[in-house]
């Protein structure tokens, strides 16, 4: 990167620069000074540069202005200054926003630009950046820059940024299967996501536990597979109201219905489509993966996908595809002898192999791309060129490290979750090993790296629900997102320590005033 | 013991479902002996009442009980806010009242202590139920439970079996430990860990109020302590808030003990008090760092004094907790005027005694000012002279049931806590490990098993602040609540999971955001 040789002695600088640094993630280019200016709350406001591709009406930019001015000013009590004393610094009036490419109603996609510069020196006040999503990152890091002085005036220092981020895929997995999440908790968290510019929602609907998304093509699903139909369901509006909130933030919603396996929760809505174990002889009762030998099962998948690839506006779906577990296919003479007309052998991933690749051409024809976990590829199933692989295991069948070497190797698309397991605790500040993972840290060509489109944090749910998810989720989760955005040389722990703690703290004062809490 | 409880155990089991926390009584803790019947009677919000019963020591006078009643029936009937039609099945009996039944001296005003009774018993029958208790300490334990029993109906309609319980702690002394010295924690945040702590029958809060990060009590003596030592003076415990911690505890049979930490665990202690703490040398010079408080000045004692006096007038209990783990003794080491002291006082170069020196000083101004003390472990393994009834506090998790039968040998009361240390996270369910743990499992005579009091669960505060601690206390301290409370007999895991996760939605329900034990739901 060029500007790496800048980089050092500038972090450095902005260290020293105090409280008006605590910038997170930290981005790309910055340079600052003591110089500061004043902010007036009453007079301040956002505006639109006149040769603005975007203009008021725009709906990302004018909600986001609005969220903004209260974020920064209504929730802290100010005071005009003694008209008496003297004001040392001069006065900022507005922050300027210039949009380059039109374009406010479309949503956010995997090539969406979000590049921006921010400018506040003594002619200026104004954020450059080529797409409304870029602008969205620049506000972020604007309101960031905004600090108090101990008489309580605000003020912000004379500073150029000049900001992208490293990665493109910058996602946080919430599970809403194993505990249902009230929307309220899945928007608190959107907002958390913004402030820390990630920008992909991977939304785990359903799971073996619960089926809480409301199909309308199949109401039995929730009716039968949800913890409670009445009250733990996503409605069709629910899930509207999800995208959009998240649009405004610049969020894409990437919605994973995980087949074959994990899907015990799919059985009784639909009778038929789970496979049924056999103890000996007899069915037991009991039910295993998706039965991949039944027409009725890629009917029903063809249908339901159909919906789900409408209701889901992004480009790509998840379509799971981890941990099957074989022994009920094994126990299942009917799948025997499907084995045997195939001519699997006993080989159950050709089996596995064979459902998915069905799946994955039902899902291509609606024009969908497709992110799969990493078993999909180390079973060898054929996939698309433009298949996007997930790694999540940390060990097995190879090191995290390794995995994305051979996927890159041959030529698909990785994303990087082993080592960000949220949900997996211990004593101490674990944020730093989550920080310290460097992504491209494995043996592979520059082509190789380039196919990191970057990674995401997992929050899953078995031991997580609203009473306890916010704590778990922030500031970890905040790690993942500054090694996904900043410069790779951003590792320095202590000046890590310093911002995050900052953060955290104007994190909690910002959601304290709207939940009402301390 | 015989297998008591059997009967509800086995309906719990018929209503048992698959993941969810569904409606039918889960008691937690597990009283000591309940019979139940299948014989189901409504509750209805528009007619059912607690009361005094007429022949009750306690009346319409007590506070402390109307305020409970007040409580209960709100945390009853707040179960589900939507579901209060008519019963609909009208053939079910209804219970109307419940009476409420002080048959000794009330103790209504007073504050609990460690010997306070609390047992309690209840007989729920149409149309009144009785709830019988020597004290007021015991009703409230006997109204927690009751309000255990009351479950929706698959009509959602408010039921409770025809049942007789008979309960006692089997411990006295069932502590939670906060610490708000590493981070200040909201008087509204250590409310709401009371209220949990009642849902529990937990009857100790452990207050770690100051330690080496913070000084946020806020001393009328010496003011300077919390004005230098806080983290910021918005993050401080004025007298008016301490009042109403005791207060609002003692209102739920709680007993507040103060812990004062030293001689180590004090670097927030010298901010506001000068010549306090120990100066360090770095060869012939001191090195501006400080370490444990310096025994070897009467400037230290007279100032402990004082301070001891007013923490003993603040803090109504019979106890304080003087703390004592961990004191580094590099510093002192280090300084040349303590070298000469310890040279004095005959110590050779063995810092342990200087550390009983200074401890047993301590322990003489709280016997003063007529407080109990319980110190960390440490004061014991150092051989510091202790007067009997000293309570040892057992913490180190390395061999910890030598510990208790070493300390118990000696003659000395034990609490319990090594195992419990609920900071320490790790993936999973680790409420389980909490859960087996018995107190009595050392080897020693029944007369050393009487001495152990029971036990804390610590949750201290490097990591966890307002924003984390209730989902991290509960449920995992609930583990530790039933095993303090219930008989050691009480010990079947599954039947524990299916219990507590129906209390952790009980707790949610009552505005505790407990976490959850495994995947699954709350019915509200």
């Amino acid at each position: 990167m060029a500007a790496s040789g800048l980089w050092l002695p500038l972090l450095l600088a902005a260290a020293l620069a105090g409280r008006a640094a605590a910038l997170w993630p930290w981005p790309q280019y910055i340079e600052t000074s003591e110089a500061h200016y004043a902010i007036f709350p009453h007079d301040f406001q956002f505006r639109y540069h006149s040769s603005s591709a975007a203009q008021p009406g725009c709906s990302v930019l004018d909600e986001a202005f609005q969220r903004y001015r209260d974020l920064l000013f209504s929730s802290r009590a100010w005071y005009p200054p003694e008209p008496t004393r003297k004001l040392h610094a001069p006065v900022k009036n507005s922050l300027v926003v210039l949009v380059v490419t039109p374009g406010c109603n479309q949503l956010p996609s995997l090539e969406s630009l979000e590049n921006y510069t921010l400018t506040i020196n003594d002619d200026h006040c104004f954020l450059l950046s080529e797409t409304v999503w870029g602008a969205l990152r620049g506000l972020e890091t604007f309101s960031q820059l905004v600090w108090r002085s101990p008489e309580g005036m605000f003020l912000i220092n004379k500073t150029e940024i000049e900001d992208f981020p490293r990665f493109s895929h910058r996602g946080l997995l919430l599970d809403t299967s194993r505990h249902y999440l009230p929307l309220t908790t899945i928007m608190d968290t959107l907002d958390a996501m913004a402030y820390n510019k990630f920008n992909v929602f991977h939304w785990h609907l359903v799971d073996d536990s619960s089926f809480p998304y409301d199909s309308y093509t199949f109401p039995e699903l929730t009716r039968k597979g949800s913890y409670n139909p009445a009250t733990h369901i996503y409605t069709a509006q629910d899930v509207k109201m999800v995208i959009e909130y998240a649009r405004l933030r610049g969020i894409r919603v990437l919605a994973e219905f995980d087949t074959p396996g994990h899907t015990l929760s799919w059985g009784p809505g639909v009778p038929g489509l789970l496979t049924p174990c056999y103890s000996g002889s007899h069915p037991s009762g009991t039910f295993g993966p998706v039965n991949p030998i039944l027409n009725s099962t890629y009917e029903f998948m063809s249908s339901f996908f159909l919906e789900v690839s409408s209701v889901f506006p992004d480009f790509y779906l998840h379509l799971g595809g981890d941990e099957v577990d074989f022994t009920c296919w094994k126990s299942n003479p009917d799948i025997q002898n499907f084995m045997k007309e195939k001519g699997f052998g006993s080989d159950f991933k050709q089996l596995e192999s064979y459902y998915i690749q069905t799946l994955l051409n039902i899902v291509s024809a609606y024009d969908k791309g497709y992110v799969v976990w990493q078993e999909v590829f180390d079973n060898n199933v054929k996939v698309r060129p433009d298949t996007i692989i997930q790694v999540w295991r940390e060990e097995m069948p190879v090191h995290y490290a390794k995995e994305m070497e051979l996927i890159t190797k041959a030529g698909f698309r990785a994303l990087l979750s082993a080592p960000w397991y949220l949900n997996h605790i211990t004593y101490g500040p674990d944020w730093s090993e989550i920080y310290m993972v460097e992504p491209l840290e494995f043996k592979g060509s520059p082509q190789q790296k380039a196919l990191v489109i970057g990674g995401e944090a997992c929050m899953w749910g078995e031991y997580v629900d609203s009473t306890n998810l916010a704590p778990r989720l922030w500031p970890r989760a905040g790690a993942v997102a500054e090694r996904l955005w900043s410069n790779k040389l951003v590792t320095n722990l202590d000046s890590a320590f310093k911002r995050l703690t900052e953060f955290r703290c104007e994190l909690l004062s910002s959601l304290c005033n709207k939940l009402g809490m301390f | 013991m015989g297998p008591r409880g059997l009967g509800l155990l086995a309906l719990l089991a018929a209503l048992s479902p698959r993941s969810a926390a569904a409606s039918g009584p889960a008691l937690w803790p597990l009283p000591l002996s309940v019979r139940t019947t299948p014989r189901a009677l409504h509750v209805s919000r528009e007619n059912f009442s607690v009361s005094h019963d007429p022949a009750s020591s306690a009346g319409p006078s007590c506070a402390l009980l109307q305020e409970a009643f007040r409580r209960y029936h709100g945390y009853i009937f707040n179960l589900d806010k939507s579901q209060h039609g008519p019963a609909k099945r009208n053939s079910a009996v209804e219970l109307k009242q419940l009476l409420v039944s002080v048959v000794l001296d009330s103790e209504c005003d007073l504050y609990p202590n460690v010997t306070s009774d609390e047992s309690y018993s209840l007989v729920v029958k149409a149309p009144v139920a009785f709830l019988k208790a020597n004290r007021v300490w015991g009703a409230l334990r006997g109204l927690e439970t009751f309000s255990q029993l009351i479950y929706q109906d698959s009509y959602g309609t408010f039921t409770i079996n025809e049942c007789n319980i008979i309960d006692s702690p089997r411990f006295p002394h069932r502590g939670i430990l906060i610490d708000t010295a590493r981070h200040f924690l909201p008087i509204k945040s250590i409310l709401k860990t009371l209220d949990a702590m009642a849902f529990n029958k937990f009857n100790v809060l452990h207050w770690h109020i100051v330690d080496d990060q913070s000084f946020p009590y806020q001393s009328v003596t010496f003011p300077e302590l919390s004005n230098k030592g806080s983290y910021s003076l918005s993050h401080v415990y004025t007298p008016s808030d301490v009042h109403t911690v005791i207060e609002y505890a003692r209102l739920r049979g709680i007993r507040v003990i103060p812990e004062f930490d030293s001689p180590g665990h004090t670097q927030s202690w010298g901010k506001g008090q000068k010549n306090l703490l120990t100066p360090c040398y770095n060869g012939h010079k001191q090195s501006e760092t400080f370490g444990p408080i310096n025994p070897i000045l009467n400037s230290t004692y007279s100032f402990l004094s004082q301070l001891f006096k007013e923490v003993s007038a603040v803090f109504p209990d019979q106890f304080i907790h003087l703390g004592g783990d961990e004191v580094e003794f590099k510093c002192w080491e280090s300084n040349p005027e303590i070298r000469d002291f310890m040279k004095w006082k005959g110590f050779g170069g063995d810092y342990k005694k200087l550390e009983s020196f200074y401890v047993q000083k301590v322990l003489d101004i709280a016997s003063t000012v007529n407080k109990g003390a319980i110190v960390w472990q440490e004061v014991f393994d150092d051989h510091v002279k202790l007067q009997p009834g000293t309570i040892v506090q057992v913490w180190k998790f390395q061999s910890y049931s030598e510990e208790q039968a070493q300390v118990t040998a000696a003659g000395f009361p034990v609490i319990l806590s090594a195992p419990w240390y609920l900071d320490w996270i790790s993936y999973g369910q680790d409420w389980k490990g909490y859960y087996k743990v018995d107190p009595l499992d050392f080897s020693g005579s029944p007369e050393q098993k009487k001495l152990v009091m029971g036990g804390e669960a610590c949750l201290w505060g490097e990591y966890v602040d307002a924003t984390n601690l209730t989902p991290r206390l509960w449920p995992r301290a609930s583990a530790i609540g039933e095993r303090l409370w219930s008989h050691s007999n009480v010990k079947d895991l599954e039947d524990a999971y299916n219990r507590l996760t129906v209390h952790r939605c009980r707790m949610v329900s009552r505005g505790i955001a407990a976490e959850p034990l495994y995947t699954g739901y709350c019915n509200h």
